[in-house]
């Protein structure tokens, strides 16, 4: 008994043969917490996948709420309008461009339906106008897409712009989402885009 | 969303909803026979998706033009993601951070080297990556990927969950000390210690289990994200956070001027699976480069009060002890299983964090009181063709989850309240002033304070 006492007193326990109950216990716990790591790794290693998830909009449940341009973590939303010009039917008469039952089919402020003049609209020839996206003045609220979807052909679409997101761990916006549309693709997928 | 909507909203989620199969079909009013509606979903799903189909080739209203000009319509402008590769840089920083900072405590005994260190940790994690891909949120990641068996999940982030513990394992939680961005930013605002008390510090100190055991039943059952959502920091970087995180951010900053790592105590859940790796560590700081002279001089350096001071060897008699250790395990199976009781009776009250679950209480409202709430959710549920019986079924299976989950959460709880009150029963021998190893973080304030070898060591 005194003589493992005296072990015990030597400080740092090195050279020391004899392991103590404490010191056993010891091991055995860094051993199974060893173990349990790599147990864990290798399980999830084995669900894992090279190629990243990256969050997009299923353009097929879009129900274009609004709440793309207020709930996304960054101040301005990384979702914007996107648009698929082969889809377009370069209308005169807009259902993304203009408000409904708008007077006079111009480019004045008072006809369009974009909030943040994100839209443009340039004439090409008799009958057809090109609709482009600024994106850098689109705040992704989507008021557009209801037009174009409603009234159109639904060629412009609200996605999330790849390299705007910051990838969060869990979207914001998914979180809130009436629709669930808000989903994780692999990072190949690219865009979910309507063609 | 209008007034009236919100109202009905709160109302509905009020009422608690049970989805539960079982007790569904105990109610009188719509009983429900799910083995025999499962053929009949089936063909109703198909012809939805049928239909579906068949509208997105009737959507082309306008016939594409035929333009005289030449104009070639443009292509979508699209910007690829991030490559994958960066993501193996982002490890990489980690993983050379984390052999650095474990030099710089271990080998160099070096403050300043830890300082900057703990700059280059918040310069990238922080001011480059905003923050996003962090060691403490990847605890969700985990354990949804453990539960949920359609979730895939990066490798980068099984390397940023794995890293960190095998390193805290090896050498104590040199992480903590400034790798962790959140850690860091506490690390470098801290300028005065102000000491608390006792009876404050150890109710707090409980925190970090609870918002473990929470975070992983949320993430686990699909519900939420709490640790990502509730990052008192993150807003810094990104410019941008709702008002109450803001001001919850800020508090934490200032109290962290006086307090030491108010965040790192008092909230990190992977804080707790750190300290376990650390009490076991293989290797560990110490105070003193060599051997400890009892000067006292270190005794109140530590801001985060992790010093462990030598105790009095005790005089109580053995029999006293044993009754108290005989006790405290007794103890314990009451503990754990009143507190898993406790989980599972407020399992229906947490389930409705999960969307899905809220939305089937809201339709099932609905339902009974034959009118529409007309919120966004309600509106998006109707427009997609889902039948209102399967999402009740979905609802009822994450409702059972969550009943297993909050029992074994409320368990995980309680067995740690019962371990907590059973250390105090297991005789104490502390002889040198030594790094407390579960809850020093290798900061490395007190080196400077100690008097031993002063000549060699490198003073900040």
């Amino acid at each position: 008994m005194s003589d493992q006492h005296s072990n015990k007193l030597k400080s740092g326990n090195t050279g020391n043969k004899k392991i103590g109950r404490r010191e056993f216990f010891k091991t055995g716990l860094r051993a199974a917490a060893l173990i349990s790591l790599g147990s864990a790794t290798g399980y999830l290693l084995s669900k894992s996948t090279l190629d990243d998830p990256v969050w997009q909009i299923d353009p097929e449940k879009c129900v274009q709420c609004g709440r793309c341009a207020t709930h996304c973590v960054l101040p301005v939303s990384a979702v914007k309008c996107m648009h698929v010009y082969k889809m377009c039917g370069y209308c005169d008469l807009c259902g993304g461009y203009f408000r409904p039952q708008v007077k006079k089919l111009d480019t004045g402020a008072e006809n369009q339906l974009c909030p943040t003049k994100a839209l443009k609209r340039t004439f090409v020839e008799p009958p057809y106008y090109r609709y482009d996206i600024d994106e850098e003045l689109c705040n992704g609220c989507g008021k557009c897409v209801e037009g174009c979807g409603s009234f159109g052909n639904g060629s412009l679409q609200l996605q999330i712009n790849h390299n705007i997101c910051t990838n969060c761990n869990k979207c914001a916006i998914a979180r809130v989402c009436p629709a669930g549309a808000i989903i994780r693709i692999p990072a190949s997928k690219g865009y979910l885009l309507k063609k | 969303m209008s007034l009236a909507t919100k109202a009905m909203r709160t109302e509905v989620n009020h009422q608690k909803t049970d989805f539960e199969p079982n007790i569904s079909t105990s109610s009188p009013g719509k009983p429900f026979v799910w083995t025999t509606f499962t053929g009949l979903l089936r063909v109703v799903l198909l012809l939805i998706v049928l239909l579906s189909y068949q509208s997105s080739f009737a959507e082309a209203r306008f016939p594409k033009p035929e333009f005289e000009s030449g104009h070639v319509p443009p292509e979508t402008q699209t910007v690829a993601p991030r490559a994958a590769k960066w993501e193996y840089v982002d490890v990489a920083v980690l993983f050379v951070l984390l052999c650095v900072m474990s030099w710089f405590v271990l080998g160099k005994r070096s403050r300043k080297g830890i300082v900057w260190t703990a700059v280059a940790s918040v310069l990238y994690f922080g001011v480059y990556r905003l923050g996003c891909v962090c060691s403490v949120g990847s605890i969700q990641n985990i354990s949804m990927s453990l539960s949920q068996a359609d979730y895939i999940i990066p490798l980068s982030v099984i390397a940023f969950f794995v890293l960190p513990l095998l390193f805290t394992l090896f050498f104590g939680r040199t992480f903590c000390a400034g790798v962790c961005f959140m850690g860091a930013i506490q690390e470098l605002v801290h300028i005065k210690t102000v000491k608390l008390p006792l009876w404050l510090t150890k109710p707090l100190s409980f925190l970090p289990y609870i918002y473990l055991g929470l975070a992983v039943l949320l993430a686990a059952t699909g519900a939420d994200f709490i640790i990502c959502r509730y990052d008192p920091f993150i807003g810094f970087f990104r410019m941008s956070a709702d008002f109450g995180m803001v001001i919850f951010g800020v508090i934490i900053v200032v109290l962290s001027m006086f307090i030491g790592r108010p965040y790192c105590r008092f909230l990190c859940p992977y804080g707790v699976l750190l300290g376990w790796m650390s009490t076991l560590s293989f290797r560990h700081t110490t105070i003193s480069p060599s051997s400890c002279v009892q000067c006292k001089l270190c005794e109140d350096s530590c801001p985060v009060n992790a010093i462990a001071k030598p105790l009095p060897v005790k005089t109580e008699k053995p029999n006293q002890g044993r009754r108290r250790l005989i006790f405290m395990l007794l103890l314990l199976p009451v503990l754990v299983i009143s507190a898993a009781w406790l989980g599972r009776s407020i399992s229906g009250t947490l389930s409705g964090i999960h969307p899905t679950v809220s939305l089937a209480q809201e339709i099932k409202w609905e339902n009974d009181q034959g009118r529409k709430t007309n919120s966004e959710e309600s509106q998006a549920f109707h427009s997609s063709g889902i039948p209102a019986e399967q999402l009740f079924q979905d609802a009822g299976e994450i409702q059972r989850q969550f009943r297993l989950g909050s029992s074994l959460t409320g368990a995980f709880l309680g067995l740690v309240l019962a371990l907590a009150l059973l250390k105090t029963a297991v005789l104490k021998k502390q002889k040198n002033y030594e790094p407390d190893k579960a809850n020093c973080v290798s900061c490395g304030r007190c080196y400077r304070y100690c008097p031993v070898g002063k000549a060699n060591s490198v003073s900040l």
